[in-house]
């Protein structure tokens, strides 16, 4: 029968790190296994290929675990599931010295170690970086490896729409193959949701065309809950207009950040005292959290620089040198003069606060599952979580290494196991495949009566997330965001698609793209609107205290059959770091 | 500088169009907008049936290779304002059969890739808790710029070769290849002679340089292929002069 023939035991959505680091762990642990990588681009284009500064690993005789661990869970404002953060710092290691012996080409001492740098929030060295092109040569280094793998099949160019849920459980998914415009369904004992971030909800991010939250829409709407969507980092330092990212490592390498008056203003912000060289855990390397909302203080101030993108502070990197910016920071350099036309080796680089990473993602256990049966997600899509209420930089890469390879093993275990026995090919499926056709093609692919295009309402939905659920947020601006977003969702339904091709349609992708992100938007909004306190990245100027009477908590929304919204407070799991105050710089 | 500027862009849609034809948009002209700005304003406001790959804006995902006035170049890293006052001829790249619009098939460079073996060989694999396969920074130096390739396809697409023969391996599998060569933890490099050797592999290759000249991370791949052909005409040599031995 036409569409039911694609079938595999475990499929994964996304070719990023943790969608490649998945298969080659279920390659690797079961070879009887049938695995597939579906993607909307070709593996090496994800997003993980823009990673700069590193990725973080103890392996220096003076660093500990528990070291690495208490830095996470104090940097997340101690919303971290601490199990998962223990198994995190345990594991990180050791997937970065596999990707080592895959041929990771790690920046290295004199006497042949692997090198390591300071970050931000992190009390010792034990960031491993290539350079500042970490994430390309991550993902490239992990791509090439996978190809050694025969069995690992792909769907290059795919576009998962619908997750097919029958009798409780992940049964594959319907995908359009981008070049032909078929429309299949996959079928799967297990998925593996690896789809990234979602920072195009969002008019100024660092993040890629691709980033729109796909695999988060996905299981939401499947019926599995998001956790923490309300926690959004920004990167205090991105280039204005195009949003790209200048590393956190041009401060770890001893970069200052200065005001207008040339003054390095995060002293004034309980962040430490300045000195020449960079300290740990002080002033520059602080997390990105509070460096981020001491910028908005110092736009406040009349202490900024007014550009035609909106205010920025300098990032100051010339007492480096070109010979310390060239072997460390090249990329930097590279970015700065095509983008910017300036030399940092000579100049100032204006910087702002961007939109950067979501802590937040697709509920799941430390094993990657998340509580629908067969459905797990692993990497920036997920949210295990270790990052709570505000990632260190530098481990998002390790995170997606180690949660990639233990869901990758966990889904493995579940499609061999009596759980993945019986049949993905019921006539149920059938059906909501043939549903999910049709929606496709006739709602969309022959829509005739549009109103208006799909860019005008993505334009406002960016615009209403960055003045409601920005860097500081307010009860009132946070509801009439969620109203404007409910009036956008009935734009989106009326909206014009012009073109009619079968043949790599990108209007269609960037539709359905639109859809899943006006649904991760609200859930953004709506778990910002009910967390009546201030931790990490979320600061509502109505709660300015951290509440952990109240919300010592991860928020767990849900979306119910009847598109009902509802959102649930289990207690953070805590193992060995009760909550405490956060300390930078004293 | 004038406040706007013309793109003519190559469309093709295969279910309505016999063969590609110009078309062109009038977008504003913005001193820090790339050619990719100026294809996103037409996608987003004035023709959302253009057709193209782009994602990261930063040049290093590799997805938006085009022809700019006759160069193959990534679009997001090449601005508007270098090519003023227009028109900006915008074509899919060449060498690559067009699906639509501005979108070629690149299946042929994916298919390759394995070929090469693009991934560390060792006799044994270690286990990772003995921990790192020391590298001095100079050795580490020797195959970095080989590293670099975000496999763009722009020396695809500049290669006289691959335009006549695209069986030819090509740049940047070939550059890959290289790559683990000459990374100092690698023993593969014999596994990889015999598809380097073949006819279709270095010895296409006829030292043009365009490769070399287009790529945007200077990973100089024309380079690589010719030290692989002393190191392969070397190994020839030996098989030939040197008892088994002492190969």
């Amino acid at each position: 029968m036409r569409g039911m023939t694609l079938s595999h035991d475990v499929l994964i959505v996304g070719g990023g790190g943790a969608g490649v680091r998945a298969a080659i762990a279920v390659a690797e642990d079961d070879p009887r296994l049938s695995v597939a990588i579906v993607s909307k681009v070709y593996p090496m284009r994800s997003h993980t290929v823009s990673a700069e500064g590193g990725a973080a690993g103890v392996i220096r005789s003076d660093d500990s675990l528990d070291e690495h661990a208490y830095d996470t869970v104090s940097g997340g404002e101690w919303l971290c599931a601490q199990d998962a953060v223990e198994a995190f710092v345990k594991e990180a290691p050791e997937e970065l010295l596999r990707l080592e012996h895959w041929g990771c080409p790690w920046s290295r001492e004199p006497d042949g170690r692997v090198a390591v740098r300071p970050f931000g929030g992190m009390k010792k060295m034990r960031t491993w970086f290539a350079a500042d092109k970490t994430g390309f040569h991550l993902l490239h280094t992990l791509f090439q490896t996978s190809l050694r793998y025969e069995r690992i099949a792909r769907y290059d160019e795919w576009y998962v729409t619908k997750l097919l849920v029958d009798d409780g459980r992940v049964a594959g998914v319907v995908a359009i193959e981008l070049m032909s415009g078929r429309i299949e369904a996959i079928t799967a004992k297990a998925v593996i949701l690896c789809t990234g971030g979602c920072g195009q909800v969002y008019p100024f991010t660092t993040n890629a065309a691709i980033k729109t939250g796909d695999g988060m829409g996905l299981a939401y709407r499947a019926g599995a809950p998001l956790k923490d969507m309300e926690f959004v980092q920004y990167h205090p330092t991105g280039l204005p207009f195009t949003g790209i990212l200048i590393t956190e490592a041009a401060r770890a390498e001893g970069g200052w950040l200065i005001n207008k008056d040339g003054h390095r203003y995060l002293q004034d912000y309980d962040l430490g005292t300045p000195s020449p060289k960079p300290v740990l855990r002080s002033m520059e390397l602080g997390p990105r959290d509070r460096l981020s909302q001491a910028f908005v203080k110092e736009v406040e101030k009349g202490r900024t620089v007014d550009t035609p993108y909106g205010p920025v502070v300098h990032l100051d990197l010339r007492h480096l040198g070109e010979k310390v910016i060239d072997a460390r920071l090249p990329f930097v350099r590279e970015l700065c003069r095509s983008y910017e036309n300036i030399d940092p080796v000579r100049e100032l680089i204006p910087v702002r606060p961007v939109v950067h990473y979501m802590m937040g993602g697709i509920h799941t256990d430390i094993h990657g599952a998340t509580p629908l049966p067969g459905l797990f997600a692993a990497g920036e899509a997920a949210c295990v979580s270790v990052n709570g209420a505000n990632r260190l930089g530098s481990n998002s890469l390790p995170e997606l290494l180690v949660f990639g390879a233990r869901a990758g093993r966990a889904a493995a275990s579940f499609a061999s196991g009596a759980q993945g026995a019986g049949t993905t090919a019921r006539p149920a499926v059938r059906a909501l495949v043939e549903d999910e056709r049709r929606r496709l093609e006739r709602d969309l692919l022959h829509r005739d009566d549009g109103k208006e295009p799909i860019s005008a309402i993505r334009e406002e939905m960016r615009a209403t997330m960055e003045e409601s659920t920005g860097i500081y947020r307010s009860g009132s601006a946070l509801a009439k965001a969620a109203d404007r977003l409910g009036v956008l969702q009935e734009r989106f339904r009326s909206a014009r698609l012009e073109d009619r091709s079968r043949t790599f349609n990108t209007e269609l992708v960037a539709a359905l793209e639109l859809s899943f992100m006006l649904d991760v938007a609200e859930s953004i909004v709506h778990c910002a609107l009910l967390r009546e306190e201030s931790r990490g990245a979320h600061q509502r100027v109505d709660f300015p205290a951290r509440d952990d009477h109240r919300f010592l908590a991860n928020s767990l929304i849900y979306r119910d059959a009847d598109g009902a919204r509802r959102v649930e407070y289990p207690p953070v799991t805590i193992t060995r770091w009760p909550p405490g105050e956060r300390v930078y710089g004293r | 500088m004038a406040d706007r500027i013309t793109l003519r862009v190559t469309r093709y849609r295969p279910e309505s169009d016999t063969e590609p034809a110009a078309r062109e948009y009038e977008i504003p002209l913005r001193k820090e907008w790339s050619v990719l700005d100026g294809l996103n304003h037409i996608k987003d406001h004035l023709d959302g049936t253009l057709s193209y790959r782009w994602s990261c804006r930063m040049g290093v995902c590799g997805s938006c290779g085009m022809t700019v006035d006759g160069e193959p170049k990534l679009t997001c890293a090449t601005f508007l304002s270098d090519h003023a006052p227009g028109p900006v001829r915008v074509e899919p790249l060449s060498n690559f059969p067009v699906v639509r619009d501005l979108v070629v098939d690149i299946g042929d460079f994916m298919r390759k890739l394995p070929r090469v073996k693009p991934w560390l060989i060792r006799s044994e694999q270690e286990a990772p808790a003995e921990g790192e396969y020391p590298q001095l920074p100079a050795e580490r130096a020797e195959y970095e710029q080989f590293s670099m390739c975000i496999n763009c396809m722009l020396c695809y697409a500049a290669c006289p070769v691959y335009a006549l023969d695209q069986e030819f391996l090509g740049p940047a599998a070939i550059a890959l290849a290289q790559r683990y060569n000459l990374d100092s933890r690698d023993r593969g490099a014999s596994e990889r002679m015999d598809v380097l050797s073949e006819a279709e592999g270095i010895w296409a290759c006829t030292f043009v340089g365009e490769c070399s000249a287009v790529c945007p991370k200077d990973v100089d791949p024309a380079g690589s292929i010719q030290r692989y052909k002393f190191t392969a005409a070397m190994e020839s040599l030996k098989t030939l002069l040197l008892p088994r031995g002492m190969r």
